[in-house]
This record gives C-alpha cells, sequence and structure tokens, in this order.
C-alpha cells in the first residue's frame, strides 16, 4: 500500500522486463521476454497487459491471451501467477486490482499462467477451470424450483450463522486456492461452498448429500488433497479462511460416519 | 410497422394473473422434445435457462465467460428492491410501481412495471430459498436499506455483494440443472448472429473462443440475456467482454432496438487516471450522505495540493445549486453538474489528455463532526478500494470523483410477453427496454434481471411453443442456417485477413470518446449531428487498418476484440441518431437545447413514447418506430430537486 | 444430484481422516514411550523395573505393538499415496516458486517421515532386537537374567557417539514432523478454527519441543558422561 501523501500520488513511470508463458493447447510452452516501456505506476497490472498486446498487434504479432473480465475484483476470472504468487505481491486482491505502484523500474516479472494438473492451459495464460463448474454441478446447490420457495422470513436464521455463512459465501472462485497450494488442491473452494450452504437452515435436507458428491467430483476432477498448509489462505484474494476446510472436513466425516450406519431400508433389501 | 405491446386488458393490479390464466401450456412430457437456446447467463439468463430446465425443456445456455458463474451481474453492489414491506413503513407494489415508473421519467411500459413491482416478492422468497446470505437483523429476519429514489426501506443487500450472491443463487440453480442433464452448458461461447427460418427466430450462430470453431445451432425459440451496450462508450463500469454483438446482430435481422439513446451516468466513479485505462470503477453513491462535493472557485487554484484551496476559494457547487438536495442530488443532476465544473476548466487530479476531469468528495468535515473511526466504520471497504486503486489516502485529502456510464437503459424492443417483434425471439435482462423507462432507479436492475428470468420468460416462452408446436424446429442443414454462417464466416476471415496496423482497441477508445463527448450526459443537436459522420469516418478507416493477428483457429482474442468494436462503431451510430431524434430532455437523456433553468425538460406531447429502430440495410437509415405510452394509473409530473 | 454410494475406495479426505487418526495413535504411543524413557532419569531400578512389567504383560504388549504396526502402515501407505497424487496435480508447479505462509516442517513431512521410519527400523534392530550396533553383546539383568538391563543396555548403545548423533538428528526431524502434524491432525478432522489455530500451532511446536528434548536428553547425557 502507497503510504498516506499530501500530495497527488505522484505517477512515474516504469520501465519493465516482461517474462510472459507462451503456450498453445495441448503443446509445450515456454517463457517470452519483452521490454516494456512507459508503464504508468497508476495502471493496473493488466492495463500493463493491454499495454504490451497494443504493441505487439501493432507489430504484427500474436497478443498474449489471459482471462479477464470485470476488473474490479469480483467476477473471479483473471488469473496470473507474478513472481511465483497468483494474483501477484500484493494479498488481498486480484490480479485486475493491483496497481503497477507495487513494482519497481526495471523490474523483471515472470508472468505464467495458474499451475495445476486440473487447470490446464487453453492459451499462454488462459487455463480451463471447468473442474470448479463441475463440482459445483455435483451438489453445490439447494435443490428449489422457481416458484415454490416458502415465505423468506418463514425460517429466520441467526445473524452470526448468516454472516458466517456471507464470510464463505464471498469467494470468487477465481482458483487462486489451487494454484497456490503446493498439492493442487481447491479444499478451499469446495469448502468455502460447502459451509455456505451447510451453515444455513435451507441447506440442511442435501447437507450429506452435497458433501459426499462434493468431495467425489472434487477428487474425480483431478485435484490434489489437502496438506493443512495454508498457502490457500495467504493468497485468497477474498479472505477465505481454512475454516471452510476444516468445516467441510467436519462434514464429510461425520457424514461417511452416518451413511456407513444409516438404515439401508426396506426397499433395498432385494438390491436395486 | 404495428407495434403490438400486447397488453392484457383490465385492471393494472390483476392483468398479469388475468394474462398467465390464459398463456397456453406445454405437456410435461412434450417439454424434452423443444429445444430452447438461452444466450447469457447472468441474473435473467441463467435464472431462466435453470427455470426452463426445470420444467424439462431441452436448454442450451451460452456465454462468453469461461463459466456462468462470472457475468457481470456480478459486479452489482448496492441490493434489490421488493416491495415486502417487511419494515412496517408503508411499502406496497402499487409504491414501488410508482416509484420505478417516476423514477424512469414516464418513459417505461406501465403495465411491465406493475408486473415487476408484483413479482419483486417472490424473487427475495425464491433467493432465500437457494441460501443468498442476505443481511439479517439479530433476531434472524431480513434488514432493509434506504436507497435513492424511494421514501421506504425496501432494499435487501448482501454485504456490498448483492449481485454476486444473486447471480451465484442463480448459477447453483444452473449448475443443479446442467447436473441433471436438462440444461446444456456452452461457456466461452459467444454468439455472433441469429438465424431466422419463415420468419420467427430458430437458432444462432456461435463461435467458440477456445477453437475457433463457427457453427449453428438449431432451437424452437431462442432467449437473449446478454446484457448492455455501456462500453460503446469505451471506458464504462462494465466487464470488459460485455458487448452489443448478441443484440445487435439480431437487429439487423429485423429486431427493432428500442431507446438506444437512454444510458445511466453514474455520478461517483473513480476518475480516468491516464490514456491506458481500461475500466472504471464506481463508488458506492452512500458516499455523498456524509462527503461534500467542490471544485476549486478558479482554474488557477486546480492544480493545487486541495488542502492549499481556502474554504473561500472552492465552490460546494451541488450545495449551491440545489441547496434543498445538496450533495444528494439524483444521479443525473449530479453527473451533469460534474461535466459542467469541468468543462469550465475547474476539474481537479492529474491532467489526462491535456484536461481534469474530476470533481473532489470531501469528507473533511465529517471526519471534523463524527470522528474518523465513525467514517471508517461507514465507508473504510470503500476508502480501502480507493487507496488501491489511486494510492491516495481519503482520510487525509479529499477523493476525485468523475461520472461513469454504468447501466443501459435501451435494448431491444420486447412485448409484454418479453417477445421482440420477431417471433421466437425473446429478450430479458438488461438486453431489453422494458422496464427502467429514461432512468433506471437503484436496485432494480437485478430485481428486472431475476422477474424476466423466474417469473415472466418460462410462462411466455412455453406460450410461444404450445402455439408453433412440435413441428417448429428446422434442422441446422436448412439453406437459411447456411446462409447465416457463411454470412458470418466471411466477416471473421475479413476481419482475420485485413491488412491494417491499427489495433480495434485504439478504435474502441476514438469511438468510446466521441459518444462520451457527444452522447454522454449533455447532447447537442451539433454534436450528435457531428457524432453520427465521425462515427462513419471512423468506421470505414476501421474495415481499412484495424489489425487482426491469428489465424482464428485457436483462442484469438484480438478477433473476438474486432468484432465486438465493428458491431459498437454501428451500434454507436444508432444511438447518436436516436438521440438527436428524441427533441426533449428525460432521464438520462438530456438534451441541452431542452432544459428549463438547467433541468431536464420533458416533452409528453410529442415524446411520451418508446422509440424502436428498424435495421433498413447497409446504406439505408434505420426506420423509426414508435409505440405510444399510454398511462391508465400513474400521473405524469415533473421532477424537481431545488 | 444421484445418491453418492460409499464406495471402498477412500477419498482424499477419508485417506486424511486415516493420517490424522494414525497420526492420533502414534502421537499416543509417543507420549506413553516418553514417559516410560524418562525413568531412565529415576535410576536403572525404576526403568528395569519397567521393562519387566511391561514383558510380564505380554498380551498388552502384543496388542499394542500390532496395533501400532497396523498404524504405521496405514499411515505410510496413506501418506505416499496423497504424496504422489498430490505430486501428480500440482503438475510440476510454477516456473518461480514462492511460499507465503507454509511451515518448514509442513513443506517437509513427506522426507522427514522417510527418514523416521528409517529411524524406527534401525531403532527396533537396535534395541528390540539388539542385533545391530551393539557389538553382539547381551544384557542380562543381575537379578533376573530372563529379563534385559534395559538401563546398561542404553548406556552402552549411546556411548557410541555416531550412534547418538544419528538419534538425536532423526528426533529432531520427527519432531519437525509433529510440529506440523500435531496441529494438522485437528484441522482434517475438522476440530479447529481460526481462533484455535494459532493455539493448537503452538502446542505442536512446543510438543515438537518437548519430544525431541525428551527423547534427546537420554543419548545426549550418556554422551556428555553426565550417566554412565
Amino acid at each position: 500500500m502507497v503510504k498516506d501523501n499530501h500530495s497527488h500520488s505522484a505517477d512515474s513511470v516504469l520501465n519493465l522486463r516482461l517474462r510472459v508463458w507462451r503456450q498453445r493447447r495441448g503443446q509445450p510452452g515456454a517463457f517470452e521476454e519483452h521490454a516494456l516501456q512507459g508503464v504508468s505506476t497508476s495502471a493496473s497490472f493488466l492495463e500493463m497487459m493491454d499495454m504490451l498486446n497494443e504493441k505487439l498487434v501493432r507489430d504484427g504479432k500474436e497478443p498474449f491471451a489471459f482471462d479477464h473480465d470485470c476488473r474490479e475484483g469480483i467476477c473471479g476470472m483473471c488469473s496470473m501467477t507474478i513472481n511465483g504468487m497468483p494474483h501477484g505481491p500484493l494479498p488481498g486482491v486480484t490480479t485486475c486490482q493491483l496497481h503497477m505502484r507495487n513494482f519497481r523500474d526495471g523490474e523483471t516479472i515472470t508472468v505464467e499462467p495458474w499451475r495445476a494438473r486440473a487447470f490446464p492451459v487453453l492459451r499462454d495464460l488462459m487455463v480451463d477451470r471447468s473442474g470448479f463448474d463441475k463440482v459445483i454441478q455435483s451438489g453445490g446447490f439447494i435443490s428449489i424450483r422457481a416458484g415454490s420457495a416458502p415465505e423468506a422470513n418463514a425460517t429466520p436464521i441467526a445473524k452470526d450463522v448468516s454472516d458466517a455463512a456471507m464470510d464463505a459465501a464471498e469467494c470468487i472462485g477465481c482458483g487462486a486456492c489451487v494454484a497456490s497450494c503446493k498439492n493442487g488442491s481447491a479444499m478451499l473452494f469446495v469448502g468455502a461452498k460447502v459451509t455456505h450452504l451447510n451453515l444455513l437452515p435451507q441447506g440442511q435436507p442435501e447437507r450429506d448429500r452435497r458433501v459426499l458428491a462434493m468431495v467425489r467430483t472434487m477428487d474425480d476432477v483431478g485435484f490434489g488433497n489437502c496438506t493443512n498448509q495454508g498457502e490457500c489462505q495467504a493468497h485468497c484474494p477474498k479472505g477465505i479462511t481454512l475454516d471452510v476446510i476444516s468445516h467441510l472436513n467436519r462434514d464429510y466425516l461425520g457424514a461417511r460416519v452416518k451413511a456407513f450406519f444409516s438404515s439401508t431400508g426396506k426397499a433395498r433389501r432385494g438390491g436395486d | 410497422m404495428n407495434l403490438d405491446s400486447k397488453i392484457p386488458t383490465g385492471p393494472l393490479s390483476a392483468k398479469w394473473d388475468n394474462h398467465k390464466a390464459k398463456l397456453r401450456l406445454v405437456n410435461p412430457a412434450n417439454r424434452r422434445k423443444y429445444h430452447i437456446i438461452v444466450v447469457g447467463s447472468g441474473l435473467a439468463g441463467a435464472a431462466a435457462a435453470s427455470s426452463l430446465g426445470e420444467q424439462g425443456y431441452d436448454v442450451s445456455c451460452f456465454c462468453y465467460q469461461d463459466s456462468p458463474r462470472r457475468a457481470h451481474s456480478i459486479a452489482a453492489q448496492g441490493g434489490i428492491n421488493a416491495a415486502k414491506n417487511y419494515q412496517n413503513d408503508g411499502d406496497s407494489v402499487r409504491r414501488l410501481f410508482q416509484d420505478t415508473i417516476k423514477g424512469g421519467d414516464y418513459r417505461a411500459r406501465e403495465a411491465n412495471v406493475y408486473r415487476l413491482a408484483q413479482l419483486s416478492t417472490a424473487i427475495i422468497d425464491q433467493c432465500v430459498a437457494q441460501g443468498v446470505p442476505f443481511a439479517r437483523e439479530y433476531g434472524g429476519l431480513l434488514a432493509n436499506r434506504s436507497f435513492g429514489g424511494a421514501q421506504v426501506s425496501r432494499t435487501f443487500y448482501a454485504r456490498g455483494q448483492t449481485g454476486q450472491q444473486l447471480l451465484l443463487g442463480a448459477y447453483s440453480s444452473l449448475s443443479r440443472q446442467i447436473g441433471a442433464g436438462t440444461v446444456k452448458m456452452y461457456p466461452r461461447h459467444e454468439m455472433l448472429d441469429l438465424v431466422l427460418v419463415g420468419g420467427h427466430a430458430k437458432g444462432i450462430v456461435t463461435r467458440n473462443l477456445v477453437t475457433g470453431e463457427v457453427r449453428t445451432w438449431s432451437a424452437d425459440c431462442v432467449v437473449l440475456c446478454t446484457g448492455g451496450y455501456g462500453n460503446v462508450f469505451y471506458l464504462s463500469t462494465n466487464a470488459q467482454g460485455c458487448n452489443v454483438s448478441a443484440t445487435y446482430r439480431s437487429y439487423r435481422r429485423g429486431a427493432l432496438f428500442a431507446n438506444p439513446c437512454y444510458t445511466q451516468i453514474h455520478p461517483t466513479c473513480i476518475p480516468v487516471h491516464g490514456d491506458d485505462q481500461s475500466k472504471l470503477t464506481l463508488m458506492s453513491e452512500s458516499l455523498r450522505n456524509d462527503g461534500r462535493v467542490w471544485v476549486p472557485k478558479t482554474m488557477a487554484d486546480c492544480g493545487k495540493d486541495p488542502a492549499q484551496v481556502a474554504e473561500a476559494d472552492r465552490d460546494y457547487f451541488l450545495e449551491r445549486k440545489y441547496p434543498s438536495y445538496g450533495n444528494l442530488a439524483p444521479r443525473d443532476i449530479a453527473s451533469r453538474a460534474a461535466k459542467e465544473a469541468c468543462d469550465e476548466g475547474r476539474g481537479v487530479g492529474p491532467e489526462v489528455g491535456g484536461r481534469r476531469l474530476g470533481v473532489y468528495l470531501d469528507f473533511s468535515a465529517s471526519i471534523q463532526r463524527l470522528g474518523e473511526s465513525v467514517v471508517r466504520e461507514r465507508y473504510g471497504n470503500l476508502f480501502d478500494m480507493y487507496e488501491n486503486i489511486t494510492g491516495e489516502n481519503a482520510y487525509r485529502r479529499p477523493m476525485r470523483i468523475y461520472p461513469a456510464v454504468h447501466y443501459t437503459m435501451g435494448g431491444l424492443w420486447v412485448d409484454y410477453n418479453l417477445q421482440s417483434n420477431i417471433p421466437g425471439l425473446f429478450v430479458g435482462g438488461e438486453a431489453n427496454f422494458s422496464d427502467h423507462g429514461a432512468n433506471r432507479l437503484g436496485a432494480s436492475a437485478l430485481m428486472q434481471g431475476l422477474a424476466d428470468g423466474y417469473f415472466v420468460l418460462p410462462y411466455t416462452v412455453a406460450d410461444y411453443l404450445a402455439g408453433v408446436g412440435l413441428s417448429g424446429r428446422p434442422s441446422v442443414d436448412g439453406v437459411e442456417y447456411r446462409d447465416v454462417l457463411a454470412q458470418v464466416n466471411d466477416r471473421v476471415n475479413r476481419l482475420l485477413k485485413n491488412q491494417g496496423k491499427q489495433t480495434a482497441r485504439s478504435y474502441h477508445k476514438q469511438l468510446g470518446k466521441i459518444i462520451w463527448d457527444e452522447c454522454g450526459m449533455a447532447r447537442t443537436r451539433e454534436g450528435l449531428t457531428k457524432a453520427i459522420s465521425d462515427i462513419r469516418g471512423l468506421r470505414e478507416d476501421f474495415w481499412k487498418n484495424v489489425a487482426v493477428p491469428g489465424t482464428g483457429a485457436d483462442v484469438t482474442p484480438e478477433l473476438e476484440r474486432a468484432g465486438r468494436v465493428a458491431d459498437f462503431l454501428e451500434f454507436g451510430e444508432l444511438m447518436c441518431r436516436d438521440a438527436l431524434v428524441r427533441e426533449e430532455s428525460c432521464g438520462g437523456h438530456f438534451r441541452t437545447e431542452y432544459q428549463v433553468d438547467g433541468e431536464a425538460k420533458r416533452d409528453d406531447a410529442r415524446f411520451a413514447h418508446v422509440a424502436a429502430w428498424q435495421w433498413a440495410g447497409e446504406t439505408a437509415e434505420p426506420i423509426r418506430h414508435e409505440e405510444a405510452l399510454v398511462y391508465e394509473e400513474a400521473q405524469l409530473s415533473t421532477r424537481s430537486y431545488k | 444430484m444421484s445418491t453418492p454410494s460409499c464406495n471402498s475406495a477412500l477419498s482424499s479426505i477419508g485417506k486424511k481422516a486415516v493420517m490424522a487418526l494414525t497420526g492420533l495413535l502414534l502421537v499416543g504411543f509417543i507420549l506413553g514411550h516418553l514417559s516410560g524413557n524418562l525413568l531412565f532419569f529415576k535410576g536403572p531400578e525404576a526403568l528395569n523395573a519397567y521393562a519387566q512389567w511391561l514383558h510380564e504383560h505380554a498380551a498388552l504388549i502384543w496388542t499394542a505393538r500390532v496395533t501400532l504396526l497396523l498404524g504405521v502402515i496405514a499411515h505410510i501407505a496413506a501418506g505416499i499415496s496423497l504424496t504422489l497424487e498430490n505430486r501428480a496435480a500440482r503438475s510440476g508447479g510454477p516456473a518461480v516458486e514462492q511460499t507465503r505462509r507454509a511451515s518448514w516442517g509442513s513443506l517437509t513431512m513427506p522426507y522427514t517421515g522417510l527418514v523416521v521410519l528409517g529411524f524406527i527400523v534401525f531403532h527396533l534392530l537396535h534395541y528390540t532386537f539388539q542385533s545391530v550396533a551393539l557389538g553382539g553383546q547381551t544384557f542380562p539383568l543381575a537379578t533376573n537374567p530372563a529379563f534385559t538391563d534395559v538401563h546398561a543396555m542404553l548406556v552402552a548403545g549411546f556411548s557410541h557417539s555416531g550412534v547418538s548423533a544419528f538419534y538425536i538428528i532423526s528426533l529432531a526431524l520427527l519432531s519437525l514432523h509433529l510440529s506440523h502434524g500435531v496441529s494438522s491432525m485437528f484441522q482434517t478432522l475438522g476440530l479447529r478454527n481460526e481462533r484455535w489455530r494459532g493455539r493448537l500451532d503452538i502446542l505442536a511446536i512446543a510438543f515438537g519441543w518437548i519430544v525431541f528434548l525428551g527423547f534427546s536428553a537420554i543419548p545426549a547425557s550418556i554422551l556428555a558422561g553426565c550417566i554412565k
């Protein structure tokens, strides 16, 4: 963060060396080096990348493909590992909200895609994060048909429960947790969704099915296993904490134990 | 052309119920035989796709993002209105209806707005049931906050991320249907054209943004929920990918584009910092509760440290011009006043392109009165965000703000069923024109998107499908599909083969400057006329000199950008033309020729209608149609804030 | 969503739970082993009496041994499986690797685990089977030659400075392993939150030090010549 000052934040200009990952789908990739002059310190990191791309296009070269959309830190689309850190050196912000005043003149900046088996590179800095969608599709919802909802105030929910659910629900699904994890694990993402829904009264009927199904899909998609190191929390732009992983573990193990001892029911005896 | 709005008969409050009772139905066993295409996965698109999927239709949903969860509805901060009257402060469906119609400066269709107000309560029920963690009171019941343009507290919110939470709710419902197999999701697909068969919308052409494959899809009907066109200004609060292509391409296939000149400009955004800026960031309007807006009285003081400008040399222009509303003047008024101050050369902040475009929003008086900790408690996250972007500490020096485009009220013309003039083409959310008139009230966009998606389209789409029956879906091998596909491929190839040197972004920037200067907060006949000819010139130059590197057979971001910019270059002209013909000032549309003492002067005698534009070919001028706005219950009156 | 069946293959969290539960068992064993060991400083009689008591309760000791063996096998099998899966899931990682928070102990778990495994094997051969590094000596208890004079055996064994150094280094690595594992165990079982995380992390580190100092005290004191 820039220190308090009494003049306008002095905009200065940076000259940078950029090492940017270049890769086509299904082929090996490599770093490409580019010099970029005259980057304003008030530009965002993605605006710096825009400048580089504009320069490449003017020179008749292909620009670097990268994912980005809202550029206000909420859509979760931007995804770059900057000098080894997903979303760059400033904790608590997404790449689009990272500004160039956090870099030094003359610095060499290494930009690479999220790296994880479950996030294959589609092009340059773009990766395929559809594994996250698959996890949600397998159970990250409350089954409610449009039109069948009861009156909203029919079920009071304690404010602290609702607030805790909201803390978890703030996850933007960017994947920095997976990219920062030494094991390529998606436990912070899955934990956030499970915690959000399993805390709320509306989420109770499907609580066990949800957690069992989501964990199974998470494993099937090829994410790694959590080793409780906390890199995900340290890189999460939305400050999601390891609490959600603890919650996920608790709910999952509880659901497994319950399933183990649950009644098999009359109808199932014949073997269906 | 006869624009039949299909407004049901009967009293306003009974229209929707009466209408629903008459809508035709599709037998549950037959629903899976109907294929419905939904383009866009924001609040309206995700809600429509999931609801139709729940009913058993075969739905395909397309979005350009890598996941439906990233649609730009996610960025809405403030909240969502609903006439629940949980605060016991006199709210009702009728009150929400009246506020919305008045907020729209009497340029919205009465029956649609009333239905929106009626459906608002069911939306809250639906979202809570989905697990949207709305703010709550200690008693466990839902909390409300107040918002602009209303005297009741009816806004539901989830911290500053209401749009995100509502979208994630809709996305979870959509995901459930994808998991169940009723909806097939196609992310990273961009719609490039609409296919008509026998005058009905029966398919689309898309480009797969990963493989580059351009292909056709056939369906029994098409639902567009593709958002607004705010990015015609280049700089806006919209996401980078937001574009007009889906609606504009449909317009070129015969759909009418209604009121394109209605755009909303939000007064409190972080100013432009330089030529390389790509995006403007909104700061919550609530800041104006405790901040005072000013600029120096003389140009000479504009470059100074604000602390060095004596109190007597400051112009608190909102307080001066609008003594009764002061710093809380409505969005359009506050935006225009800031623009005027900067046009006089009294803007503050760093010079960008030789001009200082910013005004101060000063919290020093509030900090003195309330103490820094109170201000921090109220606005801490906003001050942090401001510091992150500008590098300035707003506790120590005034914030700098400037207006920016953030919503477009215009869109494809639709009838009461949200069906365009092309049968089988439905349009929901910001992409249609229907509910906000010339100006949208805060916390109403989310309400409209979800009302359309959950509670209107599922009924009206079924009515259309029941009408056309099961023989309605043609094969994609038909000549109509092949023709449109060939045209799309030609256009893509023309862009790829262009031997230019200029980037698509550079054209987008130039277009944005023309639109912002001439079709932004204040519009004039001369300016708009000049803008139309400038845009034409720019368009010609674009097709000669744009450079699009890449083969297109892969991820080709410049091809995506160039295609979108090409459409904006045509659409911008239509927007200026609409603004030129509407010789009145209303809501977000301010023509400097039509004002009384600096305030908007509406002309109900000549312009109490929807202007719906019909494409007439590459060289011909578009044709303007009118749908008269008939008010059965609302009383037309003039807004005043002095 | 279909009802997920209770399949026999363990999920990621299932394997982690195996790690945590077997880890808990091994931590319990370490505590017991340590308290027994500390009798060494009370003198030969106390230590040998304890050893003799253990051998007189064969059922107990064999139950413990089998349980521990199974625990160790499960811990190692799950650990290897998780580690291999994690390597594959990481797919090489970024070219520039940065670590913000992960502790040294947490990053080295597979390595410290393997060294500790080697150490356990040596330790069993050394003192349980008395087949290595004791020069073929036997240590019959003077009062009852059917039992081993454990105290004398330890003094003889640790008088070898190389052996003692190996023990102390291995114990240091075991303690590093525990400094992450003990707190991680709670997290895996869902029994930790942000408020307790700091406390449990401190507890784990403290436990690591206790284990290190407690066990190392024996070879250290013998090497230093304090106990003969």
